[in-house]
Order: C-alpha cells, then structure tokens, then sequence
C-alpha cells in the first residue's frame, strides 16, 4: 500500500477524470464584501468554487460574479434551494449555459427549515442530469446507503453533510462518515456542517477526498484568515490520514525506555 | 388588453420581439454568464436573435451569484 502511494508523483483529486491541486472546495456566498470573497479565496487556492443560479434583478444589471471569479477559479454552479427535481434540473441547465460548465454540485432540498436533502427526488434529478450528459455532485445525507445509491445512479463524487447547512457543528456522525469514506466507490466530498479548521482537518482524516465550506469562512470575523486556516488544515488532514494514526488505547502507553531509570 | 409576457416571476408588456431585443432592453449587451430559458427550455446565446417571444411565454433571465 505505502509503495503505491510513494509511486504517485502528487497526491491530487480526481473527479471525473479532472484533477486537482486542492482538496478544499470553497462557497462564494454570504461574504460581507466582494474584496471579502477575493481576498479569502486567494488565501483558500480552492479546487473549485461554487456560485447559486439565481434570476436577475430586472431593474439593474450589475457586474457579474463570472467576470469577477472566472479567471482565476473554476466555477461549480448549484441548484441550492430546489425543492423539485424540476426546478433542479432547469436550474442545472441554467448553470451549465451560463457557465460553460456540465458540473454541477446538485441540491435538492425537502426542507426549508434544516435544509435536508431530499433523498428521493436527488436520486431522480442525479439519474436525469447524468442521462443528459452532466458531471454531478450531489449534496446529500450522510447515509451510507444513499451515498452508494447515488453513486450506483451516476453521481461523479458524493457529497455527504457534517451537519446541517451554516450550522457550524462540525461532524456530528464521524462513524458514518468513516463508513461512506470505506465503501464509496466515488470519491467523497465533506460538505456542510464545518465550523472551525479542526471540522476540516477531521474530515480529511476520516478518510474524505476533500472538503466543501462556505459559512465558515465567508461568516468568520477575519474571511481571509480562516480562509488560510482551512486550507492548512486540509492538507495537514490528508498528510494525516496518509501517515496513517496510532490506534487508540484506553491506557498509557509510555514512549521513554522503562529501563535504565536514574536512581533505580 | 395588450399582450403580455412572463419574465423572472413577474407579468410585463410585449415589449421585444425577440430574446435578444428583449436583453436588450434590459441593458445585457454580452452574453458571457448569462442564461436565459423559455418555457423551461434553454435558449442558448446563439439562438438569441432566433427566438421569438409570444404572448404568455414564461422567460427566466438568470446569471451566477454568490453561493454555496
């Protein structure tokens, strides 16, 4: 196992088939200044940065995110807030036209209040955004049942919730985690629920190929600093998952020889 | 009664023959981020000039914004 690792050239992500430096994913909403946003994802370097699909104001056209970030980053569009398969796929279509993009990270909620995924209707929309030729990463419950689903449907990555969306608590079922992370044949994306680095660096070594945020950084009292926080935490999760970590023990377990103690 | 459209939600007057003319209107003069769908079909920006608006059509005008 360490001398296939040791042959790679780089410890990349793949998705797809399309690789990445980074294994951090990054929102581009709720940011209390556009310089905000700049600023927090040149300390981010994120794999992919996601954008909502939304209607424009009718009264004024203002610059556009696309100029602003298209440069720079590659651009994932959601379908955040559908709650039909209908309105999820439309606003798939939407993103893939206005961005140029077949990725899109799918969401479809069946509650406005905990922002849960609809477990059905996510399967129906990934089923139909795969046929018509998209790259799709789901959004959805951290189930390893329907993780495996969502795989078996087509879905590119999975994309499992840490906790609730915004919530800021960080993994609330690390074993479920661990669980999608050992069966998924898909690489898994920790997205939503990180609050603090150590929720990302956690997630890395649970095993995750990489970790989805927004709140934390876009709501944090210094963006850019905790931008640079998570990005030093992915990777010292993923070096530590790679180095692999000592069991656990419920007992003491002393590094100092026992022998030769001065004064014995 | 004049003929009226449906754009993003709201009722308005016929005002454009066209996808295009209508962008025009509103001030989008570059189609880069831009998508726009008719009856829930994607019109893509080269067909823009090509699709004709009738009454009672439902247009959705949308471009990317800040997300998660």
């Amino acid at each position: 196992m360490d001398t296939a690792a040791t042959h790679k050239p780089a410890d990349v992500l793949t998705i797809a088939g399309k690789t990445f430096a980074s294994r951090l994913l990054m929102g581009s909403g709720g940011y209390p200044n556009q310089q905000a946003l700049l600023d927090a994802l040149a300390a981010a370097e994120p794999a992919l940065v996601t954008v909502a699909i939304r209607r424009i104001s009718l009264e004024a056209y203002a610059e556009s995110l696309v100029d602003l970030l298209d440069e720079k980053y590659t651009l994932l569009p959601n379908t955040a807030a559908c709650m039909t398969v209908k309105d999820a796929v439309l606003t798939a279509e939407l993103g893939r036209e206005a961005l140029q993009t077949d990725w899109v990270k799918l969401e479809l909620i069946g509650d406005r209040e905990t922002q849960y995924p609809d477990v059905e209707q996510l399967l129906r929309a990934t089923e139909e955004l795969v046929k018509a030729g998209f790259t799709v990463l789901p959004y959805c419950n951290e189930d390893p049942v329907t993780c495996r689903k969502l795989a078996d449907a087509g879905a590119a990555a999975v994309m499992p919730l840490g906790s609730p969306i915004g919530s800021g608590l960080g993994i609330v079922n690390p074993y479920a985690i661990e669980r999608i992370v050992a069966t998924s044949p898909v690489p898994v994306i920790l997205d939503a629920g990180v609050g603090t680095a150590s929720d990302a660096a956690q997630a890395m070594e649970l095993g995750c190929d990489g970790v989805l945020l927004n709140t934390a950084v876009a709501k944090a009292r210094e963006p850019r600093r905790m931008a640079a926080a998570m990005r030093a935490a992915v990777a010292a999760g993923r070096d530590a998952r790679l180095a692999g970590r000592i069991p656990k023990r419920s007992q003491a377990e002393p590094s100092s020889p026992q022998l030769g103690l001065v004064g014995g | 009664m004049s003929a009226t459209i449906r754009i993003n939600g709201r009722d308005e007057r016929l005002a454009a023959a066209t996808v295009a003319e209508l962008l025009r209107i509103r001030g989008i003069d570059k189609p880069r981020g831009i998508a726009v769908a008719v009856n829930g079909a994607i019109v893509p920006a080269r067909r823009w000039s090509e699709v004709a608006l009738a009454p009672g059509d439902a247009v959705e005008i949308v471009k990317p914004f800040g997300g998660g």
